[in-house]
């Protein structure tokens, strides 16, 4: 009883911000602009805009994977370190979060032009200017920078609570410390790096303001589409319909990802039988 | 319990709701919704008009703005937000009059609208001038850097199909601005409803798509002061500003013909204080304030009496007043139906989203898919394995 009591502010909340506003995305998805009458034109449409829908997931599957690829090492480290360390190197980790990510978007804009910091300093060593800006890179680099803490925090708290003596244990029984990191370390920490792929991915699939900074005319995201449809074009039906869409793809992507954990964990249950 | 928990969340949240409308009945204020960089608002010695009004009526104004007429559309229509004053232009208010979202003037409390010349009376977008009173009026032309641009090139629309300006050129980010230059390229009336004339000019369109360097609106500003956009189509009168920040800056009417355009204030329906709408207009349109407000925005005065006021410079500037040989290049924009609209609208989605490298993405989605379908395969036959494995050895056990 006391339990049920507890979720109730949530419950409140998530009916009210979540549940309620899905439905209205539904009913948007599934009427015309015009008239309001029931249609599935808004979602037969979508096949056009599949390369957008799969140049949003690549590259921000891709982002996740270089996040990870940063992420751990740091976060290995960072959970070796004295207790008073970490502190500090976590908030050092959450400092950037502090500032607007609109901020700090455009100020590697300033920093990547063709006449920003880079390519002037560039420019004065007489070195020619690099084509850094409007790339697929550009807007990989965007998605890393503002989202990598949100892979170093949980791969952090989840590696900081694996039990030492099992890594001495495995040491004592002839693990190599890269035996004992593929054997050990690494299936304990799978649900930090689950947690860490998704937490990156999902905001980046669906991020519509760095593509528009750091990228070029055919960098466009869903997210780009999505926020035009609102903002200027003003045919809601076919944002909802695109985020449903991009919903469910997101679904798709994370239980994949999720699967891929779970096989992770039988096997490990498997080698300890 | 439960229900008094509910009905104390229920009352807090509502609390919350409530929280941000502070409504202070001790000093009046409008709202006024118009393009952004577009009042002359204190900087470099510039009159602040926002202010001077407050001083002059004691009406406080709440100021917002937006890039496009689409977007002021969108909001507009989105509600959530009531405004007392918008300044679209002319297409936009015919579009706002059919839809009867705008609100009649009381002339009675506008006399400064005696000032406006004839000229800019009876539009076709307010043919009894019921609705608007023009606020300025300007041009759509080429911007250039001479320092990458050759006046040569940019004497056409063509410069921005260049491929020697790749990644160097911007673009409007609004369909109408846009399939306009596309249009006078081709030939076509600006106000042209042939669905297979639009389809041309969005294929045409689609063509540039690759050579630009962004979609733009207020953005274009730094990016062209910068350097970092060599060429671009925006309004004369923000030429006008870009250039005292960068003297390289170039502008030309192209040959193929370009928009006229006036932004005219209007009261939409749901505004909260008509009479001080009134007032802001009225204030608007004295010669005075008109004159300092042009002066720092560059713009063109639909009144005669405001240039009296007025730098000489900007006065016998030939991008703010061209002389009218040019100005027979010109051609406005009239309101589109709904249906050419909404058509223009989704050829315009297309030309934005156009062009990507399906074929890539395809292969590489299918090779993912086929990776982790074999993943799971594989692990699935090994788990089998092990487990028959395992009652095997328990068997023999």
């Amino acid at each position: 009883m006391k339990n049920k009591l507890l979720a109730c502010p949530y419950i409140v909340w998530m009916v009210l911000f979540t549940i309620i506003p899905l439905g209205i995305v539904f009913y948007y998805a599934f009427t015309d602009s015009g008239t309001g009458a029931f249609t599935l034109a808004n979602m037969a449409s979508m096949g056009s805009y599949l390369p957008i829908f799969l140049r949003s997931i690549w590259l921000s599957l891709f982002s996740a994977l270089i996040c990870l690829l940063i992420g751990y090492p740091v976060a290995y480290f960072i959970a070796q370190c004295k207790p008073s360390t970490q502190r500090l190197l976590e908030l050092l980790i959450m400092l950037p979060m502090c500032m607007s990510f609109l901020l700090r978007t455009l100020a590697w804009v300033s920093m990547l032009e063709d006449t920003g910091i880079i390519n002037t300093f560039l420019r004065h060593l007489g070195l020619a200017p690099l084509p850094l800006i409007r790339t697929n890179g550009a807007v990989i680099l965007g998605m890393v920078y503002n989202y990598l803490p949100y892979m170093i925090l949980p791969l952090y708290s989840v590696i900081m609570k694996i039990d030492n003596r099992l890594l001495e244990a495995a040491r004592d029984l002839g693990c190599t410390p890269v035996n004992t990191f593929t054997k050990v370390i690494l299936p304990l920490s799978a649900p930090g790096i689950l947690s860490g792929l998704t937490m990156v991915f999902v905001p980046a699939v669906s991020t519509f303001y760095i593509s528009q900074k750091l990228g070029s005319t055919g960098t466009t995201l869903i997210g780009d589409v999505i926020e035009s449809q609102f903002k200027t074009a003003y045919n809601p039906n076919l944002g909802a319909a695109m985020s449903l869409v991009l919903m469910i793809l997101i679904f798709i992507c994370v239980s994949i990802m999720n699967r891929f954990g779970e096989s992770e964990e039988e096997t490990e249950v498997i080698a300890k039988v | 319990m439960k229900k008094r928990l509910f009905s104390l969340m229920l009352a807090l949240l509502l609390l919350v709701c409530a929280l941000p409308v502070p409504v202070s009945a001790a000093q009046e204020t409008i709202t006024v919704f118009n393009w952004g960089q577009y009042i002359s608002d204190g900087t470099d010695d510039s009159l602040d008009v926002l202010a001077a009004f407050t001083e002059a009526t004691g009406i406080k104004v709440n100021y917002l703005t937006f890039d496009s007429n689409e977007s002021m559309y969108t909001k507009l229509k989105t509600g959530g937000a009531t405004y007392d004053v918008i300044i679209p232009s002319d297409y936009m208010i015919g579009k706002l009059i059919a839809e009867d979202m705008l609100e009649p003037l009381d002339f009675s409390n506008i006399p400064n609208y005696q000032y406006i010349d004839d000229a800019f009376r009876g539009q076709a977008y307010d043919p009894e001038d019921r609705y608007s009173v023009p606020y300025t009026w300007g041009t759509v032309g080429l911007i250039y850097n001479t320092n990458y641009v050759s006046d040569a090139d940019a004497e056409s629309w063509a410069c921005l199909w260049n491929a020697k300006y790749a990644g160097k050129i911007l673009m409007f980010n609004n369909p109408r601005d846009a399939f306009a230059i596309g249009e006078s390229m081709l030939g076509y009336s600006f106000n042209t409803e042939d669905r297979s004339e639009l389809k041309d000019t969005a294929d045409l369109l689609s063509l540039q798509k690759d050579l630009l360097q962004a979609y733009v609106m207020d953005q274009i500003f730094g990016m062209m002061e910068r350097g970092e956009a060599w060429v671009a189509p925006y309004y004369a009168g923000d030429y006008l500003t870009m250039a005292e920040e960068n003297p390289d800056l170039a502008f030309s009417y192209p040959v193929e013909g370009f928009n006229i355009f006036i932004d005219a204030m209007c009261i939409p329906k749901g505004c909260q204080n008509k009479a001080g709408a009134e007032a802001f207009i009225n204030f608007l349109c004295d010669p005075e304030i008109c004159a300092a407000n042009l002066e720092y925005l560059g713009y063109s005065a639909p009144e005669s009496a405001a240039k009296e006021y007025l730098d000489e410079e900007l006065a016998a500037s030939p991008v703010a007043y061209p002389d009218d040989e040019t100005l027979a290049r010109s051609a406005s924009f009239n309101s589109l139906s709904l249906d050419t609209t909404q058509y223009m609208d989704d050829l315009w989605l297309s030309v934005k989203t156009s062009g990507a490298n399906t074929t890539l993405y395809l292969i590489l989605t299918i090779a993912a898919v086929l990776l982790v379908g074999l993943f799971f395969l594989i692990s699935n036959i090994r788990k089998k394995r092990k487990k028959a494995q395992r009652c095997r050895k328990w068997k023999t056990a």
